[in-house]
């Protein structure tokens, strides 16, 4: 940019008498120019990003209470001490690690051969793709009531066809009992966003072109052979995306959870426990502790996610 | 009250209690005509409401002479035509002033809000800007938070849940002063929860306790002439109903309650430990919820789940078990009075089949049944205090709860009033449960950090109901409440 502008800019400077503008060069001035255009974007990320994120990291060192008379003080690291014994946190952590590894393997798995399969060509699959989105399109709050009611003990519809089928002799209590409860509300998740990731990898399918598979063909590589050395790689972008999209979200689960079991102790997750110490409680400053502690841990997933991806497409 | 029940049942409910409530107005009105025919009533006509003007109902139109209540002014019960505005000579002079008011959400509850307050905005030319609060009862609390936290004018009158006075009181006027005499018609121990360090910070409006609800044809199938007056009748009897019923219908069970880890559990153990000698929790200061009786029966309860209560009783919050017994499905049922008017509705499967009575208890100790229910507070931070005061003064009146038990089934806080035959012809079982007590969450005492407090008491409990010891776990819990109140 320097060696192909610079000469122009003199040339023009010398045909002009003032050939700098406020002390500036050409290229000084439409570098300024180039942020001013960016200022409006960088405002409203520092106003909705930036600023709120600092906020609650200064809020996780004070005290602070919603709505409390007394003033804020500041008290150093005692709620990241308070939070590192809190039996209550590190089962959320649990909770939702365990979640979050469970639902993300199963719905990429689910959505990939999904993604395969309405890739290829049959009549009615305009009607398929867009019927299998479905379960996306319905908020959460909904389908997890609807699902609470499938799982009830006594009119689900789940308890009724094992029933019929004379598989179980006692009603199941899915939701009640701590070992079927996070299976119960996997299987919601699962249910409900591997559309989701099927959509993401069939729009990576679809930029494969047909020419690498006909080639393939021709030498004489099997269909498993073909998924392996042109699909799956060329498909690792579209995997990178739908991964780190699909991780975040479960992360930070919140309303499947809320609404199907509240504030129970043995199934919170990491945003229920801090949403519930905030807004409840009002206790902000041991509230912001937590969202940075999960802000900290769903940051390491990224980072591990990024790098790993990038090292396996170098190699 | 947790975030969803609440506006669950309201939503839920509202139909059924509007049905229940043009039935009473329907029977009321012809009270009063026959009433007119035997005596003369004084022609007083009830004062022009913007409702009536706007939509005269063909029933109001026909009974000019309406009954006559308490004070001695007119009412009729109907939506349209609210009690006339007694104080209106008093709030006239604070008349131009704006105030909002925070009230009910949705349904009838906001019909009567629109009602009343367009009746004394009319009387005392005081404006009201309603605005409905939230429908759930956790995002109400963080509105007013808020509200509060910046010390804001914009509201002035606002619904304040029972378990919020402690919380709030700095935030609130004490209304002592203006409404000493009023208070004093009110029920003592809802009283006694809206004052906090000796000042009234608001003023009950409508109430709600805990009740047993019981199938009265499956008591007498099985020979049991009266519903259960001890937990050990209570499982006796559930006990029997399940042997019988369990042939024709798999999913019969015996007793259902709220188990989930929300407020409504937190509830359902105070009334537990109350009857059975195990305390309140939180007394005087003291934490007291580690005692022999609170263990014992706790883990009394825990063997109910899976036997006499289904297993999926501890997910449960009041809809939940409201749909396993309206469905015919359980002989007996803790819940709040709105279940009422919904079991005797047109669809209901167990229409005129139950009948509520007091919780078992087990002697000496009383039965009890939790308090919850809506007060009216006055913000501090208000623009017009005085005509605030007014307008809680009527809303909280005599005649206001009247109309609202008649018209919305809502349960009133003023002794004289439950006794008045066209409320409980509305509502019987304030006569059959008039002598139970009535117990208070130690939300006062604890204040901001009630809900905290809760959260430890709903959480330790649906862990022992889910399997674990309440010997191992009330010690836990008793250290974390420790904590909390700091004692």
């Amino acid at each position: 940019m320097d060696t192909t502008e610079r000469p122009i800019a003199t040339a023009t400077a010398r045909a002009i008498p003032r050939r700098r503008i406020g002390g500036m060069t050409l290229a000084e001035r439409q570098a300024w120019t180039g942020w001013l255009f960016l200022l409006p974007a960088l405002l409203v990320v520092i106003g909705v990003a930036m600023v709120p994120l600092a906020q609650t990291v200064y809020y996780s060192f004070t005290d602070k209470r919603l709505g409390a008379l007394q003033a804020t003080n500041w008290i150093g690291f005692e709620n990241y001490r308070f939070l590192l014994r809190d039996n209550l946190w590190w089962s959320a952590v649990r909770v939702t690690v365990l979640f979050t590894v469970v639902t993300v393997i199963a719905e990429f798995a689910l959505g990939l051969l999904i993604a395969l399969v309405v890739n290829s060509r049959f009549r009615g699959r305009g009607l398929m793709r867009a019927a299998m989105l479905v379960p996306w399109a319905i908020p959460t709050v909904l389908s997890a009531q609807m699902w609470k009611w499938m799982y009830n003990d006594i009119f689900g519809v789940f308890n009724d066809m094992l029933r019929r089928l004379g598989l179980i002799e006692q009603n199941i209590a899915w939701l009640a009992k701590p070992s079927t409860a996070l299976p119960a509300v996997m299987a919601i998740d699962i249910w409900k966003t591997t559309p989701f990731v099927a959509l993401l990898l069939l729009a990576g399918l679809q930029v494969i072109p047909e020419e690498l598979y006909e080639a393939a063909t021709v030498d004489g590589a099997s269909r498993i052979r073909q998924f392996l050395v042109i699909t799956l790689p060329l498909l690792r972008p579209a995997i990178a995306v739908a991964l780190i999209f699909r991780s975040l979200d479960a992360l930070r689960a919140f309303d499947v959870f809320y609404v199907l079991f509240g504030a129970r102790p043995d199934t919170q997750t990491m945003a229920v426990y801090a949403q519930n110490n905030i807004v409840a409680f009002s206790d902000v400053g041991y509230g912001s502790a937590i969202s940075v502690l999960i802000f900290l841990i769903i940051a390491i997933f990224v980072v591990a996610y990024v790098t790993s991806l990038r090292v396996e497409a170098e190699s | 009250m947790n975030a969803m029940d609440r506006s669950r049942r309201s939503a839920l409910s509202r139909r059924g209690l509007f049905r229940v409530a043009a039935a009473a107005t329907v029977s009321g009105l012809l009270a009063a005509c026959r009433g007119q025919q035997a005596t003369p009533t004084p022609v007083t006509a009830p004062s022009p409401t913007p409702g009536t003007a706007a939509t005269p109902t063909p029933a109001a139109a026909r009974t000019p002479a309406p009954t006559v209540v308490g004070t001695g002014s007119p009412v009729t019960y109907t939506l349209e035509n609210p009690p006339q505005v007694f104080n209106a000579d008093r709030a006239r002079q604070y008349s131009g002033a704006k105030l909002t008011y925070y009230g009910d959400s949705v349904g009838i509850g906001a019909e009567l809000d629109q009602a009343l307050a367009g009746a004394f905005q009319e009387a005392t030319g005081i404006q009201i800007t309603v605005v409905p609060h939230p429908p759930s009862a956790t995002e109400t609390y963080a509105v007013y938070q808020r509200f509060f936290a910046a010390q804001s004018p914009d509201i002035d009158v606002m619904m304040i849940d029972v378990i919020w006075p402690g919380a709030f009181a700095p935030h609130l006027l004490d209304l002592s002063s203006a409404l000493s005499e009023e208070a004093r018609q009110h029920y003592e121990t809802i009283i006694e929860n809206n004052t906090v360090d000796g000042r009234l910070v608001c003023m009950p409006w409508f109430g709600d306790f805990g009740m047993l609800y019981y199938r009265t044809d499956l008591l007498e199938k099985y020979g049991f002439t009266a519903p259960p007056q001890t937990w050990d009748e209570l499982e006796e009897q559930a006990r029997t109903i399940i042997e019988g019923e369990r042939g024709a219908n798999p999913n019969f069970t015996g007793f259902v309650f709220q188990g989930n880890a929300y407020e409504g559990l937190t509830c359902d153990a105070l009334e537990w430990l109350a009857s059975t000698g195990g305390g309140r929790f939180i007394e005087n200061g003291q934490v007291t919820i580690n005692n022999p009786q609170a263990v014992a029966m706790l883990n009394r309860v825990r063997g109910w789940v899976g036997t006499i209560a289904p297993p999926g009783v501890t997910t449960y919050q009041e809809e939940e078990s409201r749909q396993v017994f309206q469905g015919g499905n359980a002989a007996f049922m803790r819940n709040w009075p709105y279940a009422y008017a919904l079991g005797n509705a047109q669809d209901s499967p167990i229409r005129g089949k139950f009948d509520v009575a007091p919780l078992p208890a087990t002697p000496p100790n009383p039965h009890v049944g939790t308090v919850g229910g809506w007060q009216l507070g006055v913000s501090r931070y208000s623009r017009a205090p005085e005509a605030a005061v007014e307008f809680v003064r009527y809303m909280t009146s005599p005649e206001v709860q009247t109309y609202r038990a008649v018209v919305g089934s809502f349960v009133p806080t003023i002794p004289d009033v439950s006794t008045r035959p066209e409320v409980l012809a509305v509502m019987p079982f304030l006569e059959t449960l008039k002598d139970v007590v009535r117990v208070t969450r130690p939300s006062r005492e604890t204040g901001e950090r009630y809900n905290e407090v809760s959260t430890v008491i709903f959480q330790s409990v649906n862990q022992i109901l889910n399997g674990a010891d309440a010997a191992q776990v009330l010690p836990q819990a008793e250290q974390r409440l420790r904590r909390i109140i700091g004692s």
